[in-house]
Formats: C-alpha cells, sequence, structure tokens
C-alpha cells in the first residue's frame, strides 16, 4: 500500500543528546580495521587543528540512523519495516564528529513515492551540537518492497 | 602546531588516481562491525535467516561497505576532516560465505572535478567491487586540500 504523502515535510521532535565517547569512536575505527590514529589519539587530532579524537566519517549514521526509528515506526505512516532496505546514504559535514560531543538529530521527511509497488522514503537527519551549532546533515533512502503477491 | 591534510590542491589533477586498497570481510567482521555500529540485522550474522528473505547468503552492512570505500580518501588526506560531503548508493550486496577467506571490497578512486580554487575543493569519485560486481553506486565525496 502507498505511504500517505502529506507525511512530506513532516519534522519530529529533536532527539535527546547523544554523548560521543572516545572508547566508543575507538570501537567504531577497529571494527572497521582503521589504524588512523585521529581516531584514538587526542595528539594526532590536535595536529591536525581537533580539539579532541574525532570519528569516522560514517560513525554519525548509528546516531542518525536511531533517530529516523521515529519515522520509520511511526504507526500513523505505517511503513513496514520488515521489507525495507538501505537505499542511498549521503552526509554533508560542517566539521567532523568528535568525543565529547552531545548530538541531537532532528528527522524530518524529505520525499515519499512508489514506483513499481516499493514505497521510497527520503529522511533527512540535521545533527547539532549541544551550543546548537550544526555539525552534519544525513540523508537516508530507504526502500520498502512491495509484499509478495501485490 | 597545526598541520593541513598530506596533498595539496595545487599538486592534484583531474584524473588523479588515489591509491586503491582492498578490504578484506569475514563473518567475525560482520560481528564485531554489528556490536560498534549497533545494526543487529540478522542477515548480516544468520545465515538461516538471509536465506529466508531471498538473499543468496549473509550480506555485509552497507554501512559498513560505505566505512570501508571512504578510507582511501581518509588515508589519502591523513585527516579525516577533509571529507566535507560523501554518499553512495548500495546497489549489489557483498555476500560474506562462512568460511576462513570470507569476501573481498576492492576500492579505487580518482579525482572527478576541481570544484573550488577558493575552498580548495575536489569531487573524488569511488568505485568498489566484490566478486566482480560493483557494489556501490554514486558513490562521491568532497574533500578539502592543502
Amino acid at each position: 500500500m502507498a505511504l500517505d504523502q502529506s507525511f512530506v515535510g513532516r519534522t519530529y521532535p529533536p532527539t535527546e543528546p547523544y554523548e560521543v565517547g572516545r572508547e566508543k569512536i575507538r570501537e567504531f575505527a577497529e571494527a572497521v580495521g582503521d589504524a588512523n590514529p585521529v581516531y584514538t589519539d587526542p595528539e594526532a587530532a590536535k595536529a591536525y587543528g581537533h580539539s579532541d579524537v574525532i570519528a569516522p566519517p560514517t560513525f554519525v549514521f548509528a546516531i542518525t540512523f536511531k533517530a529516523a526509528g521515529q519515522v520509520v515506526e511511526d504507526p500513523q505512516l505505517g511503513l513496514d519495516y520488515s521489507r525495507v532496505v538501505h537505499g542511498d546514504q549521503k552526509f554533508a559535514y560542517t566539521r567532523p564528529v568528535r568525543a565529547g560531543d552531545r548530538l541531537s538529530v532532528t528527522s524530518t521527511i524529505e520525499a515519499i513515492k512508489s514506483m513499481a509497488g516499493n514505497d521510497i522514503l527520503d529522511i533527512r537527519g540535521e545533527v547539532h551540537d549541544e551550543a546548537g551549532e550544526h555539525v552534519v546533515t544525513a540523508w537516508t533512502k530507504l526502500v520498502a518492497r512491495a509484499a509478495d503477491g501485490e | 602546531m597545526t598541520v593541513s591534510t598530506k596533498i595539496s590542491y595545487a599538486d592534484v589533477e583531474v584524473g588523479t588516481e588515489l591509491p586503491a586498497q582492498t578490504f578484506p570481510v569475514t563473518r567475525a567482521t560482520l560481528v564485531r562491525y554489528a556490536g560498534a555500529s549497533g545494526d543487529f540485522n540478522p542477515i548480516h550474522w544468520n545465515e538461516k535467516f538471509a536465506k529466508e528473505v531471498g538473499l543468496p547468503d549473509v550480506i555485509a552492512h552497507g554501512m559498513f561497505t560505505m566505512a570501508e570505500a571512504v578510507r582511501v580518501v581518509t588515508d589519502w588526506t591523513g585527516d579525516p576532516g577533509a571529507v566535507v560531503e560523501y554518499g553512495v548508493r548500495f546497489t549489489k550486496p557483498v555476500v560474506v560465505p562462512n568460511d576462513d577467506k570470507g569476501a573481498e571490497i576492492e576500492v579505487s578512486a580518482k579525482v572527478a572535478a576541481k570544484l573550488d580554487d577558493e575552498a580548495k575543493t575536489v569531487r573524488v569519485d569511488l568505485t568498489a567491487m566484490s566478486a566482480g560486481q560493483k557494489v556501490l553506486g554514486m558513490s562521491r565525496a568532497v574533500v578539502r586540500l592543502a
């Protein structure tokens, strides 16, 4: 069933702040096998002008995708999450995420399309720090594949 | 003292190739990534579940592939903070068999455009392959150089 177009433009309330920990960044960098010292050594990060260790570029997805759960699980929208695959992902950074950040995400439904029975949902997550400054915007395209027999 | 990225805007041209890299991915890699990222979707670790939903086998997290691909850029610049934009399309899954070898993701990249002489930004286009198939499409990063 096609999703309700009237949800386009809907913005959800900002999430409670997520505090970015040094050890969480280290864990993520190790999980992707990335030994760049700017992720683990504050001195190496400072050499590039960062005030503390920074996170790999895609680290913030865990935060924005959790925030997108408000949209995905909105019973009024009625998306069948069991059929959802990740279509596209994009980030635009004002600055890198770094340890100590307290990040809040505001999610907006940018577009809803229906193609060949698939529902396509574009969600934008604006990530701000505790001072209200923009850090990064994440765009996530989700595709809910047509149910069998449709 | 603050150092800037290793690569100078003046030294790159359209067509400049970044050093290519190959990233191994095994089932153990995926379990570890699931824990670090919080994405516990069973298609990334449970073969029975993956096959039930029509996949050939367990597949890697798309975001894992996206994280590996950009390493070609961040290893080139030294400073990952030089990445201004990064986007991909997930075109094919990276299928990860349950053996010691797993799969490989081969990533190459080149400078596709010099965008802004003032901001010293370039667009880098990436290609990510696994088992002979292109696993990312429209894979582009905008990077600020020195």
